[in-house]
């Protein structure tokens, strides 16, 4: 076997977060100096991983195999094009929020690096696992360092909403773990892709089908069991917002992607439109509800639940641009809910309010601030030339292949989605500034500019030039897309 | 015969070694200490010389005691976790004056119960073994009898045990009176024909069994117990006697009553469902770290009965670990309780967790591991013993009792996440003593080591209980 570069990348940031811990000095210095160059070790790791897997080919790489529990089950890890954007993803945007947190985190900063370190090794390996006993370890294991970031560093009502997140997930999950024991039973594997090659049988697929869906549903998160989110970003540190929007809520399109429609493909096809039913009303209901909020991360946490409407809405169109489409789409809004937050974090930092109605006119006393501001929030609505459109778009194109009143309903969404969007925009930053703190603010100082400023040239150089991703993706999806039509077309019979 | 009485050597030891430190406790004033550390060395020579004796099957005195690989595994589970109990709640029976000489002594002679029933390959044995380690635990119970609380809880637990003890004695005598013999693999013999009132035998004896593991419905003194006897006391019940229970639970499924295995099933899977469901409901509201930890458990062996009830040997080999696993996250969090020490008094109370995490980060981030891992979160060690478990259910295609399971986990995840949120939300109130309890400290760092670390080789528990039911 070669060297376990995979197992590197995962148990690195947990090897650091022990440093972390045995750091000393004045004000956690060593501590933040230690996760930042850690995380940014993994972050090239990861790239280099990226640059040097081949994208031509649709099997999984870098295959780790170590038999683990008991003979039956063993600890696997692999990637193909679709996991490593997410693991880039998640190395990317652990650094970002380390730097964050030097503003933003004042009490426990120790242990808040060394909860963000954890979370990282967490997160890599949900990316990375080919097995559904290690998936569901690393996938549920996350769910403590998260409850710790919201329950400690978090707002007023942190404590109700640490909980709800911690107990809807787990609620949502144990039926995933009900069903993961059921496929060893029926297939006499829990290996991924031995799975793909046995097809379960059809009678089978719909309930466990149901069973992931029930853990995905709660994580994307889909009406109506989306109530969890709002609260839990509301509350969490503006480090911990990041990482729920950025990269928790992708590990349930990535498992749409990589479990329920290779593995039940019947079972997909035949909830296709419980799928669009509850994407459609996810857009639609919740772009309105986000039209109404009064407090700036609920707006964007909102937005979040509308914009993983489209990836939902996209995966389950089974044609290329639709699937691509929603990668695309959970990178780009990786990468721009991140940056969102991380703006209302900056002025949070500044005037201890998420209200929109604190706000207004920023645009004259912080110039930079507002231009880095309506940069991202131009991304969230889809503006061409930003990552957002291309995201969009693409779900659009592939939903009108499949059914024309979803796409048309679909992009009534879009115009919802620009209208809270630029209204955001336009009482924050334009307007008259009623408040007089935000005469003596201070625009933003070099860490939020080196953070922002990375988010807001990604989120522009993918808008114009997405081949990387899509060269990445391309193989891979085509190969999911081709075993699902097979499946599809033989009604599940080898 | 005389040949045989090798097989006996740890008993032989265990009762020899009991009379003489008895002897010394009557002859020499002030002598806990001296008999303390004796205990210990008895403890741990016991161990040696059961590690050193061979794994197979032997019978003896008409085949009524068994030595085989389950009953050493489960002896050495019994003296270990013991040891572990005694040593770290030292500091506590000192400060507290419970330091009578007795109290080891009597303590080892529940252990030799318990040997008995684990091996115990009859009827007769059997009851023997299981009524010198409850008369032993009787005696525990209040041994504070100064105070109110413990003398109550004695009382309770000795007239409920003994109401059980007499149910299942009362089912022993029906046995064997339906079979005409009282050794477990003749009952099995006789079993395989129709015996419906063998069947009756079978629920009286699981009845007084289920008292015995503290399942829901005959669970009522467990709180008051756990909540009543000292702190050092109610650690070692929660551990111990559930571990030699289950064992004898298990050993009576697997052997004499394997023929009537649809008749007890049913049993079992209620037992099972309504500990699960009333360990996870009921701990929500408590208020004192005993009587929350005496729900948790109550809610514990209904997993470990979920395994049971499979009837098959994989699912009692997920019920071993399952109770392994739980020992040692058990004996964690008790010591863990040792540790909250104000002015020289001992809190039990949960809102005296409050913001721990500021004044003692590492007994905040201990308690911590050992919740999440009582919890079933992955990766901590007591997620593999529910996955074990349900691994078993589910094979045997028990789906709803799996979903049941499953859904409590999440119902008693919320109160092991409330005590988090006391420990680490909020503000905090009181600072402990710096306690020099070594002994303490050392059996967290292990536990939680373990259970930290279950998840690099899980094999390593399943692989040793994997040889057991060879025989």
């Amino acid at each position: 076997m070669d060297f376990p570069i995979l197992s590197t990348l995962i148990f690195l940031p947990l090897v650091s977060s022990l440093f972390i811990f045995l750091s000393k000095g004045q004000n956690n210095n060593s501590a933040i100096y230690i996760s930042l160059f850690s995380s940014l070790a993994t972050f090239i790791l990861s790239l280099f991983i990226w640059y040097s897997m081949d994208y031509a080919s649709a099997d999984f790489q870098f295959i780790e195999e170590q038999s683990w529990i008991n003979d039956f089950i063993k600890f696997k890890l692999g990637i193909d094009g679709i996991s490593i954007l997410f693991i880039v993803l998640t190395t990317l945007i652990t650094p970002i929020c380390i730097i964050s947190c030097i503003n933003s985190v004042k009490n426990r900063v120790k242990e808040f690096l060394i909860a963000i370190m954890i979370l990282e090794t967490f997160m890599i390996g949900v990316f990375c696992s080919l097995d559904l006993v290690v998936f569901y370890l690393f996938f549920e294991a996350g769910l403590i360092p998260m409850f710790l970031i919201i329950g400690v560093w978090g707002g007023p009502k942190r404590v109700y909403s640490a909980f709800k997140f911690f107990l809807f997930t787990l609620l949502g999950s144990v039926l995933m773990l009900v069903a993961i024991i059921a496929i060893y039973w029926i297939t006499g594997t829990t290996d991924v892709t031995q799975i793909y090659e046995i097809k379960i049988p059809k009678e089978y697929q719909n309930l466990l089908w149901l069973a992931f869906f029930s853990s995905f549903a709660v994580k994307t998160p889909m009406w109506p069991v989306h109530t969890w989110l709002p609260d839990a970003h509301v509350e969490a540190p503006t480090a911990g917002s990041v990482i729920l929007a950025a990269i928790l809520l992708k590990m349930a399109g990535y498992g749409f992607l990589r479990f329920s429609l290779p593995m039940f493909p019947l079972a997909s096809e035949f909830f296709t439109p419980l799928i669009f039913t509850l994407s459609i009303i996810a857009i639609i209901y919740t772009s309105l509800v986000a039209l109404m909020q009064e407090d700036m991360k609920k707006l964007i946490a909102y937005s979040s639940v509308a914009h993983m409407g489209y990836v939902t809405l996209g995966i389950f169109t089974f044609n290329k641009q639709g699937i691509e489409g929603s990668v695309f789409q959970m990178i780009s809004h990786g990468l721009i809910s991140a940056a969102l937050f991380l703006c209302v974090g900056v002025v949070y930092d500044r005037l201890h309010s998420r209200m929109i109605s604190t706000y207004g006119g920023l645009v004259s006393y912080l110039p930079k601030y507002s231009f880095l501001f309506i940069v991202f929030a131009l991304a969230g609505l889809g503006l061409p030339g930003t990552s957002g459109f291309l995201g969009e778009f693409l779900v659009l194109t592939g939903s009108f292949q499949k059914n024309y009143l979803v796409a048309m309903l679909a992009t009534f969404g879009v115009v919802l989605g620009a209208a809270y969007m630029l209204w955001l925009t336009k009482r924050v930053i334009f307007g008259v500034t009623k408040n007089d703190q935000i005469k003596n603010l201070k625009d933003l100082n070099k860490s939020e500019i080196t953070m922002l400023g990375i988010l807001a040239l990604l989120v522009i150089f993918f808008g114009f030039y997405p081949v990387p991703l899509m060269e990445t993706l391309n193989v891979s999806v085509d190969n999911l897309i081709n075993n699902y039509e097979i499946a599809v077309q033989t009604k599940g019979l080898n | 015969m005389i040949n045989n009485l090798n097989i006996l050597l740890p008993e032989i030891f265990l009762t020899l070694s009991i009379f003489s430190i008895l002897m010394i406790g009557v002859f020499i004033k002030n002598s806990f200490n001296l008999i303390f550390n004796l205990t210990s060395l008895i403890i741990l020579l016991t161990i040696a010389i059961i590690l050193n004796s061979s794994n197979n099957v032997e019978k003896i005195f008409l085949e009524s005691f068994t030595r085989d690989s389950f009953s050493n595994f489960f002896k050495i589970l019994i003296l270990v976790s013991s040891l572990f109990v005694l040593n770290s709640s030292k500091n506590f029976i000192l400060d507290r004056k419970l330091a009578k000489f007795e109290y080891p002594i009597i303590i080892l002679l529940s252990i030799l119960g318990m040997f008995f029933m684990v091996s115990s390959n009859d009827i007769i044995l059997f009851y023997l073994g299981l009524e010198l380690q409850s008369l032993s635990l009787y005696i525990l119970a209040s041994i504070d009898r100064d105070n109110l609380k413990s003398s109550e809880s004695g009382i309770k637990y000795f007239v409920l045990s003994a109401l059980s003890s007499g149910l299942l004695l009362y089912g022993c005598s029906l046995l064997y009176g339906f079979t005409g013999t009282t050794n477990f693999d003749l009952i099995a013999g006789e079993l395989a024909k129709e015996n419906t009132g063998a069947v009756f035998a079978m629920v009286f004896i699981l009845v007084g069994l289920a008292f015995k593991v503290s399942a829901v419905p005959f669970h009522m003194w467990t709180p008051d117990v756990y909540e009543g006897a000292p702190t050092s006391i109610t650690s070692y019940f929660a551990v111990v006697p559930k571990v030699a229970g289950l064992a004898v639970l298990i050993k009576f499924m697997h052997i004499p009553f394997s023929k009537i295995l649809v008749e007890w099933q049913t049993i079992i899977i209620f037992l099972s469902i309504a500990s699960m469901i009333l360990g996870a409901i009921a701990a929500i509201g408590q208020k004192n770290i005993k009587r929350l930890l005496a729900y948790s458990s109550i809610g514990h062996i209904g997993y470990a009965l979920a395994g049971v009830a499979t009837g098959v040997i994989s699912g009692y080999e997920s019920a071993i670990v399952y109770i392994s696993i739980y020992v040692v996250m058990n004996l964690g969090a008790f010591s863990c309780v040792y540790l909250l020490k104000k002015d020289g008094e001992y809190k039990e109370n949960i809102s005296d967790l409050s913001g721990i995490s500021k004044k003692h980060p590492i007994l905040a981030i201990s308690f911590l591991i050992i919740l999440f891992s009582l919890a079933g979160i992955p990766p901590l060690g007591g997620f593999f013993a529910k996955f074990y478990v349900f691994t078993a259910v589910v094979e045997q295609k028990m789906y709803a009792l799996a979903i049941i399971g499953l859904l409590t986990t999440v119902i008693s995840a919320f109160y092991y996440l409330k005590i988090i949120k006391t420990i680490y939300f909020d503000d905090s109130a009181i600072s402990f003593d710096n306690t020099k309890n070594k002994f303490a400290q050392l059996s967290i760092f292990i536990s939680c080591s373990i259970l930290l670390t279950f998840f690099l080789y899980p094999s390593v528990l399943s692989n040793v209980v994997d040889t057991l039911f060879l025989n």
